[in-house]
């Protein structure tokens, strides 16, 4: 073999792949100049075609396109690790001249705080965290509504008492879920119980379907999860069980096996919230630092949006909507005692409710009807 | 339980293709360090070509092809240009991660009708056993058929009998006239394709979908395995059950509410992992009876 031509061929493979990289790396960015226009920066934890967590914010970034028309110009960067990666992504978005960046994972908490201190004029808003600062706000939705209904739900449909769940990791709104779904399922159900798995990933196909695939195989015959690929529901379809979907719509993945998804519907909260910059009226609210202060919003303003109950017998579908009802209207705050922890310890006292705060802080516990204990 | 030995056996089969063709390639002489580059370039192509094509065992051809093709850039640096094997290795694993997932960009969020299940007739109508061993999609049963075939091939074959002495002297089995790198070649090129199936195995069986990186770690496994089965094939199926076993477990511990840390469970593979290779380590007779004395030593042909 001729070894001149061996470097030459490997050379040039080398440089496409190079130039490719480049290529591919600028077409994930939608941006371009132009100057007195709102510029509006997202960070994505992976790619829209996720048909979960990341697609609900990117239909969010669409709808702000939509409403505010040729007065705003929106990009994103997509796949990006949480951790000292982010920080960077983060930079770059405020020194191409974003005026307000929304930053779409837990974990970029520390990256985007950190970023906010080196941008005074830039305005930030984290999305699930607790930390906030003088031009770093925090928005969320209250996930655990849905989850809560999907408790009920499940509690009556499951014929074995065994409901299956993946977690992703141990932070304060997943264990919220947990807890919402837990209360739920057990209002209708004294002897169902929910098993948890933890996956240690948001996005992980592979391992979700592994995980649901064993929550099956240990006779759970309802899954849930707090995962974001539709790969749960893939494994319930095949297996003939049911499943709720995570943040997006995932009927198509699944259409005989979804009951409904909580969907997450962050369009207005993007609109709102550039409609304060515009009108110079954008704050940070004025809550403890601790939990979500003002912007924590669910049910009651279609933040959060249950799709329609479907595979389910008539009296399950009304109970759910009447659930729903009641949680939209603000009769039922969910976190409402007594209740109990998984050990019988009663945590929260009749008549008293969590409020926001506490529902950050003091939830270190799974309540009655969760197995096992929380990691960590 | 037989559901979940069910899922045991379905996670063992990529480490069974994986292990299997790095054991030819180690068996040469050649140390691949890029299992894990060379599944990740299998499973992309795979999924792809089902995505595209529309049929999964165009599927399962395509993730073969990526993979011995991603092996052949290996064997071009580490036999034509005489690299070094672990530094090569390593390079390719890394180019295989970052190249799949630029290739797999567009794939991300679709879905596939993966491959279906083939009852083998009668065979399944045995209770239970049936139902484990005879009611799988034609990807498992060629995972054990080819290590039975590789069994074969190493101990029974004259060629087998070659590729071993290549791969215990190859400056002996070059002064014998054959041909070193040519054989080295071949080894290589059916790890890669091995390594291509056993990535296939995971969009096309395990979940219908492609994410970056999702052979998560069991390229490495693989190479483990290898040393695990201290070079003999057979001994490469108890060690993919065991550490398939491993991985389910430590989930279903999770969902039976055991009280021990996820974190902890989710170790138990790489810490059985250096276990074992310890323990190995410290048995020579019994384990580096059919060391490839040649493993990872560069070869340079004479002109």
């Amino acid at each position: 073999m001729n070894n001149k031509y061996v470097i030459a061929a490997l050379g040039a493979l080398v440089l496409g792949a190079v130039y490719w990289m480049v290529v591919g790396e600028k077409s994930s960015q939608v941006a371009e100049k132009a100057s007195d226009k709102v510029k509006v920066g997202f960070v994505y934890l992976t790619t829209p075609g996720d048909h979960g967590w990341t697609y609900a914010h990117e239909l969010g970034r669409q709808q702000v396109e939509k409403h505010f028309g040729d007065k705003v110009e929106t990009s994103y960067v997509e796949n990006v690790p949480e951790g000292p990666d982010a920080a960077r992504v983060i930079r770059e978005l405020a020194k191409k001249g974003n005026n307000i960046i929304f930053t779409t994972s837990f974990g970029y908490m520390d990256p985007t705080i950190k970023v906010a201190k080196e941008f005074p004029d830039v305005k930030f808003e984290h999305i699930s965290g607790y930390k906030r600062a003088e031009n770093v706000a925090t928005g969320n939705i209250r996930y655990y509504e849905g989850r809560y209904v999907q408790g009920i739900v499940a509690g009556m449909m499951t014929k074995s008492n065994k409901v299956g769940y993946l977690a992703s990791f141990p932070i304060p709104e997943v264990i919220q879920g947990i807890n919402a779904f837990g209360l739920g399922l057990r209002s209708v159900n004294p002897d169902a119980e929910l098993s948890i798995i933890w996956v240690n990933s948001w996005y992980d196909p592979v391992k979700e379907a592994d995980a649901a695939k064993v929550h099956i195989a240990e006779g759970a015959d309802i899954l849930a999860q707090h995962t974001d690929s539709p790969a749960m529901l893939q494994a319930a379809e095949k297996a003939g069980i049911y499943g709720f979907g995570q943040a997006s719509d995932m009927k198509a993945f699944a259409p005989k096996a979804q009951l409904f998804s909580s969907v997450n519907n962050w369009g207005p909260h993007y609109v709102n919230k550039i409609q304060k910059l515009l009108d110079g009226s954008w704050s940070t609210g004025d809550g403890p630092d601790h939990w979500a202060g003002n912007d924590w919003v669910g049910m009651a303003d279609d933040y959060l949006v249950l799709t329609s109950f479907d595979n389910m017998p008539a009296d399950v579908a009304e109970a759910a909507k009447k659930a729903a009802a009641d949680i939209k209207s603000g009769k039922n705050k969910i976190f409402t005692g007594p209740i109990k922890d998984n050990s019988g310890t009663l945590r929260v006292p009749a008549g008293k409710t969590l409020n926001d705060g506490e529902l950050f802080t003091t939830l270190d516990y799974y309540v009655e009807g969760v197995k096992g204990k929380i990691p960590g | 339980m037989e559901a979940l030995i069910l899922t045991i056996l379905l996670t063992s089969v990529p480490l069974i293709f994986a292990a299997t063709g790095e054991l030819v390639a180690e068996r040469s002489g050649v140390l691949n360090l890029g299992v894990e580059g060379m599944m990740l370039m299998g499973a992309v192509s795979a999924f792809a070509a089902t995505s595209v094509l529309g049929s999964p065992y165009v599927g399962v051809f395509a993730g073969a092809v990526a993979g011995a093709v991603t092996a052949v850039v290996f064997a071009l640096f580490a036999l034509g240009l005489a690299t070094n094997q672990v530094a090569t290795g390593l390079a390719l694993t890394i180019f295989g991660s970052g190249l799949s997932g630029l290739v797999g960009a567009p794939f991300v969020g679709r879905t596939v009708d993966g491959l279906p299940v083939f009852a083998i007739p009668f065979l399944a109508d045995i209770p239970v056993l049936g139902n484990l061993l005879f009611k799988h999609d034609i990807m498992a049963y060629m995972s054990v058929a080819f290590l039975v075939i590789v069994a074969l091939f190493l101990n029974r074959t004259r060629a087998g009998l070659v590729l071993r002495a290549v791969g215990n002297n190859h400056d002996s089995a070059h002064a014998l006239g054959y041909p070193v790198l040519l054989v080295r070649f071949y080894a290589v090129s059916f790890g890669g394709m091995m390594a291509g199936l056993g990535g296939a195995y995971l969009p096309l069986v395990l979940t219908p979908h492609w994410s970056e990186g999702m052979t998560a770690g069991r390229g490495w496994i693989a190479l483990a395995l290898v040393v695990f089965a201290s070079w003999i094939p057979s001994r490469i199926l108890a060690g993919a059950l065991l550490f398939g076993g491993i991985t389910i477990m430590q989930l279903a511990g999770q969902a039976r509410g055991w009280t021990i840390p996820s974190q902890m469970l989710s170790m138990m593979p790489y810490i059985a992992t250096i276990l074992v290779l310890v323990i190995i380590a410290r048995n020579r007779r019994f384990a580096l009876i059919n060391s490839p004395a040649c493993l990872g030593r560069i070869y340079m042909q004479n002109k």
